[in-house]
C-alpha cells in the first residue's frame, strides 16, 4: 500500500515540477480544438491572475468529462448549453438560446451543483456539411433537400453524433433522412475524408476552421433541429466551494466571444497550426484580459508548421522525455501489479483446474471490453487520472499473464515433473525447481505480451486525463496536428519496441539452458 | 573398480541398518507370495494382497509379491495389466484401496512418502532428466534432497557404473545426449543415493534394439555389482528373462504365474503364460 502511494506520487511529479500549498484548479477539455482553445484561454486567464492550474486537456467526450467535473476531478471545462441539455439532461429542446441556458442552468445546479457560468457569446451549433460540388450537382442548401438524395450519400459523422439524440436519431426523425451508409469517423480525419470524397456528408461545428479551408456548404436547419448551443464554462461544485474567487475571474470572458472571432481562431489552430497556447494567450491579449504572455506553455515552441517532423520532434523533447517516462510509469506499475495477482493465481488454478477455465475466460471477457469503454466505466468509481487508468491497464495485464502461467506451468514437461515428485520431491520442491522454471520462457512470453499491448493502450489514458504518450496524440487528433501525433505516436512505438527487446533478454536469461 | 567397491560397501551398510531396525516383522505373511525362500530376513518390497480401484475399473485385484533382498523381479504384462499401478505402490505414488505394502519390513502408509521416495531408487521409461538441468545435477537430485553432503562425488561414482566419463558428461544437458545416454543418466541418478531398492518402469522400452541390449547388459552388471534389490516393469518377455531372478505375469490385474525364468519356461501355469512364451518365441509355438 505505501509503495503503491509513493508510487502514485512519483507520477504525480513528473507531471508536475512543483508543489504549492493552494490547490491548483483543474481545467479540462473534450477533444476537439476549440475546446482545447477555450481551456487554454481559461487557463491563462486564470494563470495571470495567480491562480496555479492543472490541465487535463482532450479527455474522453461529453459523457467522461462531465463525470469527471460532477465528481469534481476536474474544476473547469467548456460546454455547450445544447449539449448539456440533449446528451446530459435529456430533455427537448428548445429554440430560443436564452431559454436552453436557464434550464440547463437550473437543471444543472439542482441535479449536480454544477454551475454554468454566463456564455461565452458565440453559438457553436452542429453544422452538416457537403462538398461545394456535390452542394451544386444535387441542388442541396437545406438539410430538408437531403431527404430526396440522402440514399445515394455516404456520411462520416463522429461517434459522438451518431449516438446522442441531438444528432443522428433525432435528425433522422425530424428530416426523414436515410444514408447509403453512416461511418463513424474520428473528428480529426473527418474532414479529409469528406474532401477525398470517402464520404460526402459529415458533421461539423459552425466555428469550425476548415469549414472555410475546404470550401465546404453548410446545409441550413430549415427545419430547426438543432437546439442552440451556446459555449460557456461549466464549474465544478469543489471549485464554487475551494476558490470561488477563480470562477469569478472565468466570468470576465462572458460575452466577449463571437461566432466571427471563434472561426477565426479556429482556423489559426486547425488550418495554419499555430499552437493553441499561442493563440489562445493573443486572443486574451487583445481582448484586454491579459497584459503580457509570461511563461505560457506552448507560446514558445516555433512558429507554423514549417519546420519539419524532426526539429519539432527536437523542440518537444523535454515533455516527450517527461511523458515517456510517465508512460513508463503508469505501464510498469500497472504491469507489476498484474504480475502480482496473475503469477499467484495461475499457479493456484493450476493446482485446482476444474475453476481454471472458467476463471481465465472470465478475465479474458475483460480483454474484449474496448479500452475506452473500460476508461469510461472506471469514472464513476475512481474518477479521472491516474488511478483509474492504472486499473484498467492492470485488468488489460491479467490475461495474458495468467493464461501463460496456467498452460505454462500445467504443460511443462510432466515427464521431468512426474519423475522429479516420485523421486521424492515436496509439492513446493516440484514447483520451485521444477515447473515454475520450466514454464519460466512462457510467463515470460505473457508478461511481454501484456506490456507490449499496454504501451499501446495506456496511450489512450490521455482520455481520461492521466497523461502519458496518449497526451499528444490526442491533443493532435483533436487539432488535425499529424506532428503532434506522431510526437506521441513514434516515441509509443519506439518504447513498445524497447519494452518488448528488454522483456525478450529477460526471456532468454529464464530459459532454462538445453 | 575401487570406486565401485566402495559404493558397495556403503550400501551393505546401508541395507544392513534396515534389516536390524526392521527384524523381520513380516514374515509369516509371505507363504502365499510365491517368493518363500525359508530365509526369516525381510523381503526388500513385499505387497500383500493389494487392491486398486479406478472407479469401476479395477486395476488391481488381490495382488501378493515379494522382492527378496538383491533379488531382481520382473513383472511382466500386457498393457492394463496392472504391472505400473503395482510398481508405483512401491513409493506409494498409488496408495492403495485395500492390502498393504511393506518396504524393508516397514509399512508404506506409516512411512512419509516424501521421504520414502527418496529412499527408493526410480527410473521412468522417458528418462523424465530435467532439461533445465546438467546432467550432474540431475543425478546429483536425491542426494540433495536427502541431505547427503559428499552428492557430487556420489554422482560421479554412479555415472561412472552407468558407462558414463564424468567428465565429459557433468556439465552437459540432457538435451544433448542421446537416448541410450539419457537413459543411462536416469539409471545413475536411480543409484546416486545408494538405495537397496530401485524401481524400473519399462526403463528400456523406448530405445532401439541394439542400445536396448547395451543398457540391458549394463543394468545386469550394475546389479551384480552391487546385490540392489530391483521391481523392474516389462512387457518385453526376454528383456525380463534376461535381467529378472523371478518373473511374475500379471493379467488383468491379479497374479497369473510368479516363477524363475526356467520354470516359466518348463512349466507355463495357464494358457495365457503359455501363449505369452510362444509369442516372445521364448519356447516354440
Amino acid at each position: 500500500m505505501q509503495l503503491g502511494t509513493v508510487l502514485l506520487a512519483a507520477l504525480t511529479l513528473v507531471g508536475e515540477p512543483e508543489a504549492q500549498m493552494v490547490r491548483p484548479v483543474i481545467v479540462a477539455s473534450k477533444p476537439f480544438g476549440e475546446s482545447f482553445l477555450l481551456a487554454e484561454m481559461f487557463a491563462q486567464l486564470l494563470e495571470s491572475r495567480g491562480f496555479r492550474v492543472d490541465r487535463r486537456m482532450g479527455l474522453g467526450a461529453t459523457e467522461i468529462a462531465f463525470t469527471a467535473l460532477r465528481r469534481s476531478a476536474i474544476d473547469v471545462y467548456p460546454e455547450y448549453t445544447g449539449t448539456g441539455l440533449l446528451a446530459i439532461l435529456e430533455q427537448r429542446p428548445s429554440s430560443d438560446p436564452g431559454q436552453v441556458y436557464q434550464q440547463v442552468s437550473r437543471e444543472f445546479r439542482r441535479r449536480f451543483g454544477v454551475r454554468w457560468l454566463p456564455p461565452l457569446g458565440f453559438q457553436n451549433t452542429y453544422a452538416i456539411a457537403v462538398r461545394r460540388e456535390t452542394a451544386e450537382r444535387l441542388g442541396l442548401a437545406n438539410l430538408s433537400d437531403l431527404e430526396r438524395v440522402g440514399k445515394s450519400l455516404t456520411a462520416g459523422l463522429t461517434a459522438d453524433f451518431i449516438g446522442r439524440p441531438d444528432g443522428l436519431p433525432g435528425l433522422q426523425k425530424t428530416y426523414g433522412l436515410q444514408f447509403r451508409a453512416v461511418r463513424a469517423l474520428l473528428p480529426a480525419v473527418k474532414y479529409r475524408a469528406l474532401a477525398s470524397g470517402d464520404v460526402d456528408v459529415i458533421d461539423g461545428y459552425s466555428t469550425d476552421g476548415f469549414i472555410a479551408r475546404y470550401d465546404l456548404v453548410i446545409l441550413k436547419d430549415d427545419r430547426r433541429f438543432f437546439p442552440p448551443y451556446e459555449a460557456a464554462a461549466l464549474v465544478s461544485p469543489a471549485l464554487q466551494r475551494d476558490l470561488p474567487a477563480a470562477a469569478g475571474v472565468l466570468s470576465e470572458l462572458s460575452g466577449l466571444l463571437t461566432e466571427e472571432a471563434m472561426r477565426r481562431l479556429n482556423q489559426r489552430i486547425e488550418v495554419d497550426g499555430i499552437p493553441v497556447g499561442r493563440v489562445a494567450a493573443g486572443q486574451l491579449m487583445s481582448l484586454g484580459l491579459v497584459r503580457q504572455p509570461a511563461g505560457i506553455p506552448g507560446t514558445s515552441s516555433g512558429d507554423h508548421r514549417s519546420p519539419g517532423l524532426l526539429s519539432y520532434l527536437w523542440d518537444q523533447r523535454v515533455t516527450i522525455v517527461s511523458l515517456t517516462i510517465r508512460h513508463l510509469l503508469l505501464v510498469g506499475v500497472s504491469l507489476l501489479a498484474a504480475i502480482a495477482v496473475a503469477l499467484p493465481l495461475g499457479l493456484a488454478l493450476e493446482r485446482g483446474r476444474r475453476a481454471a477455465e472458467t476463471v481465465i475466460r472470465g478475465i479474458g471477457v475483460l480483454q474484449t471490453l474496448p479500452s475506452i469503454a473500460l476508461l469510461a466505466f472506471m469514472i464513476p468509481l475512481l474518477g479521472i487520472g491516474v488511478v483509474p487508468a492504472l486499473v484498467a491497464l492492470f485488468l488489460y495485464s491479467l490475461y495474458p499473464i495468467l493464461r501463460n502461467t496456467y498452460t505454462g506451468v500445467r504443460d511443462a514437461a510432466p515427464a521431468a515433473v512426474s519423475a522429479a515428485a516420485a523421486l521424492g520431491m515436496t509439492p513446493g520442491q516440484v514447483l520451485g525447481y521444477v515447473r515454475l522454471p520450466l514454464a519460466a520462457p512462457t510467463i515470460m512470453a505473457g508478461i511481454r505480451t501484456a506490456a507490449v499491448i499496454n504501451v499501446g493502450t495506456a496511450t489512450l489514458a490521455a482520455f481520461i486525463g492521466a497523461g502519458g504518450l496518449g497526451d499528444p496524440i490526442a491533443a493532435g487528433l483533436a487539432l488535425s496536428d499529424t506532428r503532434m501525433i506522431l510526437s506521441g505516436a513514434l516515441p509509443a512505438a519506439v518504447l513498445a519496441l524497447l519494452v518488448d527487446a528488454v522483456l525478450g533478454l529477460c526471456e532468454r536469461v529464464v530459459t532454462p539452458g538445453r | 573398480m575401487l570406486l565401485i567397491s566402495k559404493s558397495r560397501c556403503a550400501f551393505l551398510q546401508l541395507a544392513a541398518t534396515a534389516e536390524r531396525l526392521d527384524f523381520g516383522r513380516c514374515s509369516a505373511d509371505r507363504s502365499d507370495s510365491g517368493g518363500l525362500r525359508g530365509k526369516l530376513a525381510p523381503a526388500a518390497l513385499y505387497a500383500d494382497r493389494v487392491t486398486k480401484r479406478y472407479g469401476s475399473l479395477t486395476a488391481l485385484d488381490g495382488v501378493s509379491i515379494s522382492v527378496e533382498e538383491a533379488e531382481c523381479v520382473a513383472l511382466i504384462g500386457e498393457s492394463g495389466s496392472g504391472k505400473t499401478t503395482l510398481l508405483r505402490c512401491f513409493n506409494r505414488l498409488v496408495v492403495p484401496d485395500d492390502g498393504r505394502v511393506i518396504i524393508d519390513g516397514r509399512d508404506a502408509m506409516e512411512l512419509d512418502p516424501i521421504s520414502l521416495r527418496r529412499q527408493v531408487g526410480y527410473v521412468p521409461q522417458d528418462g523424465g532428466l530435467l532439461p533445465h538441468w546438467r546432467v550432474g545435477r540431475n543425478v546429483e537430485l536425491v542426494p540433495r534432497l536427502r541431505g547427503i553432503p559428499d552428492r557430487a562425488a556420489l554422482a560421479d561414482r554412479a555415472l561412472m557404473l552407468v558407462g558414463l566419463e564424468p567428465a565429459l558428461f557433468r556439465l552437459r544437458w540432457p538435451g544433448e545426449l542421446s537416448g541410450g545416454q539419457r537413459q543411462r543418466v536416469a539409471v545413475a541418478r536411480a543409484l546416486a543415493a545408494e538405495p537397496s531398492v530401485v524401481l524400473l518402469d519399462e526403463p528400456f522400452g523406448a530405445l532401439d534394439a541394439i542400445t536396448r541390449a547395451d543398457l540391458q547388459s549394463a543394468f545386469a552388471d550394475i546389479r551384480r555389482e552391487l546385490h540392489t534389490s530391483a521391481l523392474l516393469v516389462t512387457h518385453d518377455l526376454n528383456e525380463a528373462f534376461l535381467l529378472a531372478d523371478r518373473v511374475i505375469v500379471l493379467r488383468q490385474g491379479r497374479v497369473e504365474q510368479a516363477a524363475t525364468p526356467d520354470e516359466l519356461r518348463r512349466a507355463p501355469a495357464t494358457e495365457y503364460v503359455l501363449r505369452l512364451l510362444q509369442r516372445a518365441r521364448v519356447i516354440p509355438a
